[in-house]
């Protein structure tokens, strides 16, 4: 290890919300590489054949792994949002500590909105779930 | 300045090579993710439930098959390069980090060439 301060300094900042915003950003990215393998393992049971892809999707319609894809779900709307956000502090928009609070504030709302609906779509009864 | 004061800057943690990792990697794939993503929720929205069936139709379209591949290639990549970044903050210890961004590797090769084999599996056996 370098013998000098090495970020993330998380410990010398007065808490801010936006902070929690990015702590998010990063646990919903390690949230869906976890949902990526699940993804993958999907795509191998439906090239396996009907039997295998029988066996795991009757294995995801169980109650907890419902509430997990459900959270894969919320998780990739916000990573989603917050990466937009970021793609347009790379160009060096919307840096200003008003308009990154801001920003904060309508990803958030946008956020449960988007997820709401798009929960409402995949997880109600009539909705698209065998 | 001296040049012993740049390299000894150089020779230290990310100033070697973070702007290539931001520039040519890690946010390229962020922007394809951005269509693509949508394009997969929209999928998974119009397949018609989660059968057997509408999995192996949705995938039988071969641009619907390009953009799977992509999509999982885009996402593993991004994934990939997440999770180092993440290693590399928060797992001290130089032998420990290797090894953690290592396996990290192993496993996102794994994920990509398995999801990108079963796209491609359903894809030309479907007719």
């Amino acid at each position: 290890m370098p013998a000098r301060p090495l970020s993330p300094h998380l410990s010398v900042y007065r808490f801010a919300y936006t902070m929690s915003l990015s702590i998010l950003h990063r646990a919903t990215g390690i949230a869906l590489s976890a949902g990526l393998l699940m993804l993958a393992c999907w795509l191998m049971a439906a090239a396996a054949g009907p039997e295998a892809y029988a066996r795991v999707t009757a294995a995801l319609a169980h109650g907890p792994f419902q509430v997990v894809l459900a959270a894969w779900l919320v998780a990739f709307v916000y990573h989603f949002g917050a990466g937009i956000r970021h793609i347009f502090w790379d160009f060096g928009y919307g840096f200003e500590k008003p308009q990154a609070r801001a920003s904060g504030r309508w990803l958030v709302i946008a956020v449960v909105l988007v997820s709401v609906g798009l929960l409402y779509l995949f997880f109600c009864p009539t909705g698209v779930r065998p | 300045m001296s040049g012993a004061n740049v390299t000894r800057g150089l020779r230290r943690g990310s100033a070697r090579n973070g702007v290539h990792h931001w520039l040519a990697l890690h946010r390229v794939s962020a922007f394809a993710l951005v269509p693509l993503s949508v394009w997969f929720v929209c999928s998974l929205l119009s397949m018609g439930g989660f059968g057997y069936a509408a999995v192996v139709a949705w995938l039988s379209s071969p641009w619907q098959a390009v953009l799977a591949c992509l999509f999982v290639a885009a996402s593993a990549w991004h994934s990939k390069l997440g999770v180092q970044v993440i290693i590399e903050d928060y797992v001290h210890g130089h032998g420990l980090k290797l090894f953690a961004i290592t396996a990290s590797q192993f496993v996102h090769v794994l994920v990509a060439a398995g999801g990108l084999f079963a796209v491609l599996k359903i894809a030309f056996g479907a007719h």
